[in-house]
């Protein structure tokens, strides 16, 4: 059952609308556990586009085991995924620094408020988010470290390589994940791939995920997999990698690989002289979970993260 | 005046990134000025760019005070500006939400700590800014209120009103948010416009710049007797809202007074031009904010009124 849950006026001829679709048992009896995957407050990070379909397309094949209510949110920033703008176009916002919004305040902060009001009391939600365009990440739950209780048990469960604990931040506290878990509403935030682009590897590695999650809630009673255990770390073990030049940066290992300390991860080049203008080496042994996948680097931008193990 | 290359760097294949500040005087860091952090803020480099000029003569007349130095950064933000950008032309980042920086981090927030190391001990800290959503203002000095702030101070530009804002989560990573952190006075002086020059609240800002200079005792400055300005709490504004969509027609302006249900714009259907929706104004006040799109969305803020 498709429902709008927030819309506004554009000025010529175009009504802007956030919507779900709803998947119930045929006979609902009104205690039914609700889980909310939400994805698109990027509009440029589009994994979760392959999630909201597969996930959809399962529960559509094996109906009969479904025991509770799945709410999924394709597009929480529509006028951004169909004009490839990372924020929300007329504002040049990041959507996800608005949150929890406000009615009063601007469309942008409207908007959220009524996405809030409508996620609040799902007791359990996910928001899959792809990185950027600069950077490629391994499939990941990201949890920040004040809702760790809360999250952490359930984070285990859904089938991800890497949980990262990361510390409380003041910015962080406008995220739509952080507004609904201060409210009591659990919400985990989800990395994975890149922007731009889909790797259905990792839509197939979540979706697997999510039926874990929805069979431990009692929302789903079918077949499931066996969750993999993933690697939890926080902050301390987590090396970054920033460029000290500009230029064009050449990684000469694979994602998600294990370097040792010293190990040559990649060059940053200048095109015009033909030579190389930084060599780029790991600074501990461990696992690159994070690697730069648009060439071109400006002083200081991010190359790679390595988690050291 | 002595022109100091604050900050530098270099890139692929544009050419370098220079933030430039201008000092007048010398001996103690007295005062900062600081105009555009983002790419559309053309009315602030303007502004700064005429106290650059205003500053030079006074010094030159020996009117700057013993021991004190002011520095006026015209812009931090050339990459943008010259691309016609708000944001850093390639990841669009605000190097307004990167205070303080940090010097090993992301480009912008590098940038961020490359100016603030240089701004971060002066006395008194001004900033001309710009908001999120583009619209018109009536000129006034805004503080956040970090437990910092000092309103007796924001009343020396003499500028019609001082607003006190409560700061939200994003906040604390603005220039203004943390020039109080580290101790600063800082003030942030919003005029008329940002894309385009506004002459006439250009110099309006530039005399009250100096009359503050003056009054903290920098400068020696003969200025007319300035106003007394009223402080308001930003949550004190009344909110109006657009309920329709389509073109926006005002009919009143900046610093209108408006009683109970006078029409403060008019939304009119794009094909078929009729008035879709009145705006009214629903008590008596003041225009203190008014969009300048000449298109409006529904849910917008479109006034709002002291
Ligand atoms: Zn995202």
């Amino acid at each position: 059952m498709i429902e709008e849950i927030a819309s506004a006026g554009l000025p010529v001829d175009e009504e802007l609308s956030i919507k779900k679709n709803r998947m119930q048992p045929l006979h609902v009896t009104g205690k039914e556990k609700r889980f909310s995957l939400v994805t698109g407050i990027h509009g440029d990070e589009l994994e979760g586009q392959y999630v909201c379909y597969e996930l959809l397309r399962r529960i559509k094949e094996d109906k009969e085991h479904l025991k509770g209510i799945v709410d999924v949110y394709p597009a929480m920033n529509p006028l951004g995924i169909d004009s490839i703008t990372r924020g929300i176009p007329l504002f040049d916002l990041d959507m996800n620094r608005i949150f929890p919004g406000n009615r009063e305040g601007s469309m942008a902060e409207f908007l959220a408020a009524e996405i809030i009001e409508d996620l609040k009391g799902s007791d359990l939600c996910m928001d899959v988010h792809a990185s950027n365009i600069f950077l490629k990440e391994i499939s990941q739950i990201r949890i920040n470290e004040v809702s760790k209780d809360t999250l952490l048990p359930m984070a285990k469960r859904a089938n991800v390589d890497y949980i990262w604990i990361h510390s409380a931040s003041t910015v962080l506290e406008s995220t739509l994940a952080y507004s609904l878990n201060s409210i009591g509403t659990p919400t985990l935030v989800w990395e994975m791939g890149v922007g731009m682009r889909i790797t259905k590897e990792y839509g197939d590695q979540m979706v697997d995920g999510i039926f874990v999650l929805l069979k431990d809630l009692g929302i789903w009673d079918g077949e499931v997999i066996e969750p993999k255990t993933p690697i939890i770390s926080t902050d301390g073990n987590v090396h970054f990698l920033n460029a000290a030049v500009s230029g064009i940066f050449l990684p000469c290992v694979p994602h998600w690989n294990d370097v040792k300390r010293g190990e040559h991860i990649g060059d940053i080049v200048d095109p015009l002289t033909g030579s190389v203008s930084q060599r780029i080496y790991s600074p501990c042994n461990g696992l690159v979970f994070t690697l730069r996948e648009y060439p071109v680097v400006d002083e200081g931008s991010l190359l790679g993260r390595i988690l050291e193990r | 005046m002595k022109r100091k290359m604050i900050f530098n760097m270099k890139s692929l294949y544009r050419d370098d990134l220079r933030v430039y500040g201008y000092e007048f005087g010398s001996g103690s860091p007295s005062a900062c000025i600081v105009g555009a952090t983002r790419g559309n803020e053309i009315q602030q480099v303007f502004i700064c760019s005429q106290l650059v000029k205003r500053l030079k003569e006074l010094e030159a007349q020996g009117a700057i005070n013993q021991g004190k130095r002011i520095m006026v950064i015209p812009t931090i933000n050339t990459f943008s500006m010259n691309i016609g950008k708000r944001f850093w032309p390639t990841d669009n980042t605000d190097i307004n939400r990167m205070f303080p920086g940090y010097n090993l981090g992301e480009t912008t927030q590098r940038i961020a700590a490359g100016v603030f190391e240089e701004i971060q001990n002066y006395e008194y800290g001004i900033q001309f800014a710009s908001n999120y959503i583009s619209g018109d203002f009536i000129p006034h000095v805004r503080m956040m209120k970090t437990g910092f702030e000092n309103v007796k101070l924001a009343e020396k530009f003499g500028l019609p009103y001082v607003v006190l804002r409560n700061p939200r989560p994003y906040d604390t990573t603005t220039l203004n948010y943390n020039w109080q952190i580290w101790e600063t006075n800082a003030f942030s002086v919003y005029t008329c416009d940002t894309e385009k020059i506004d002459m006439v609240s250009a110099m309006q800002a530039i005399e009250a710049v100096l009359v503050f200079l003056s009054k903290v005792g920098l400068l020696y400055y003969n200025a007319p007797e300035a106003g007394v300005s009223e402080v308001i709490d930003e949550s004190a504004l009344i909110t109006v809202k657009s309920q329709k969509a389509g073109i926006f027609i005002p009919r009143v302006d900046i610093s209108d007074r408006v009683e109970a249900g006078t029409v403060l714009a008019e939304i009119i259907n794009p094909y078929e031009g009729e008035i879709l929706e009145e705006i009214k104004a629903p008590q008596a006040g003041t225009v203190f904010f008014m969009q300048d799109n000449p298109m409006i969305l529904s849910h917008a803020v479109a006034f709002r009124l002291i």
